[in-house]
């Protein structure tokens, strides 16, 4: 389970925003909604360990974040604006080393597969500096099917997906609530996802 | 894992290998000018020879230390290594690995070479070489906690150069110090020593110190 209180966020001498509170259920999805320049960002960040909360604790079972460490990130996925995908490396290069970072090490076979199935079958070879825009975030997102995380933490997933992807992504977010996984995100688009418990955290 | 990032960094510098390139030849002029400016004196050629080398090996090693992390900070990839569940000081060793294999070993390798056009004796160049070779991995893990540091800063090329030369200095005294001390007839035993154990310690503290600022930068 993961929860925050009294999350507080400043930059610079601005104050983003502050008492954010919440709590996340197995099964639970949370969309966080706000302007630009709300925070979201910044929350998502302090939510997956990145940053530090001005004021205010994130606990994940029970037991702050920071101490948990290890512990902590292999349970837990995060994708940012920046993909992590790598311009001299292939789609099927970068998804196994990026997986391997997260500590899931998978095989040729494995990776061909998931890049498969998120629709870019016969382009795992092409180094993805000549994918578009939408194919990257393709290979960026293929790692949730090999990641094996129980927390997802992404951040607005479905910018340069065509319609095809977005629905792709919404089966898979869930398939994941289905099975007990739990998610947070932030997007701007119309995305309807069924989950046991859907909240929205809403920033001013 | 620690394997999967080396084998990463070397892939990459394969693909682009003009960075690596660009590095050697840095080398390879900034030795080659001595000669040229100071003329054919033999004696003292052969006087300048190690401090020369070794101080063009330094500016080599730092010139790329402002890519060990910052093209995996620009895409979003060093986010990913500082959430993962390996140790983050053992990804920084692997990269700092990876980055001595890739500017460091070309240096040592083409070092005996440079030395034939200062006119070093035999047992001079194999001293050399050997000091290069206890000396450059402590040149990549000493830069990797200033590239750590001055991560995503304007200007940060050259406050890495503030920040790492001044360390890079026991470094310069002794792996010089021991191809003058060798050709005095003193024997390079005792800076061989200290080299390796700038390299001991630094193996041990440069990825832990160096996780640590990763972490502070990208706050």
């Amino acid at each position: 389970m993961l929860q925050g209180s009294d999350l507080e966020c400043v930059r610079g001498d601005r104050r983003l925003f502050r008492d954010v509170n919440f709590s996340l259920e197995a099964g639970g999805l949370m969309q966080v909604q706000g302007p630009n320049g709300s925070g979201k960002t910044s929350l998502l960040r302090m939510l997956c360990g990145l940053a530090i909360p001005a004021h205010g604790r994130i606990l994940w079972g029970g037991a702050e974040i920071r101490s948990l460490g290890g512990d902590y990130y292999g349970a837990m996925t995060y994708l940012g604006h920046l993909g992590g995908v790598k311009d001299d490396l292939t789609a099927i290069e970068n998804l196994r080393i990026s997986s391997a970072l997260g500590g899931v090490e998978i095989d040729e076979h494995k990776a061909h597969e998931a890049l498969q199935h998120m629709g870019l079958g016969g382009r795992e070879l092409l180094p993805a500096k000549v994918l578009s825009q939408g194919q990257r975030r393709r290979v960026t997102l293929a790692r949730l099917l090999v990641c094996g995380t129980i927390l997802w933490i992404l951040d607005e997933p479905l910018t340069a997906l065509d319609t095809a992807a977005v629905k792709l992504m919404q089966g898979l977010m869930e398939r994941h609530l289905e099975h007990g996984g739990m998610i947070v995100m932030t997007t701007h688009q119309e995305i309807e996802i069924t989950a046991a418990a859907t909240q929205r955290l809403q920033l001013a | 894992m620690f394997l999967w990032i080396i084998q990463r960094d070397l892939l990459l510098a394969m693909r682009r290998r003009s960075d690596v390139l660009t590095t050697l030849f840095f080398f390879i002029i900034v030795v080659s000018l001595f000669p040229l400016g100071v003329g054919p004196e033999m004696s003292m050629l052969r006087t300048m020879a190690p401090g020369v080398v070794w101080v063009a090996a330094l500016l080599a090693s730092m010139l790329s230390l402002g890519r060990m992390f910052a093209s995996d900070h620009l895409d979003g990839t060093l986010e990913q290594m500082l959430l993962s569940p390996q140790s983050l000081p053992m990804l920084v060793l692997g990269k700092a690995l990876a980055h001595w294999l890739v500017t460091g070993v070309p240096l040592v390798l083409m070092a005996p070479v440079l030395g034939i056009q200062f006119d070093l004796p035999g047992d001079a160049l194999g001293v050399l070489t050997a000091s290069l070779l206890l000396g450059t991995p402590v040149l990549s893990l000493i830069g990797a906690i200033g590239a750590a540091l001055t991560l995503g800063l304007r200007g940060g090329g050259v406050l890495v150069s503030l920040l790492v030369l001044p360390l890079y200095i026991p470094v310069l005294i002794f792996g010089a110090g021991a191809v003058e001390a060798s050709a005095a007839g003193l024997g390079a035993g005792a800076h061989m020593s200290l080299l390796g154990a700038f390299l001991l310690a630094s193996l041990v503290l440069a990825p832990w110190t160096a996780a640590v600022s990763l972490r502070i930068s990208m706050e």
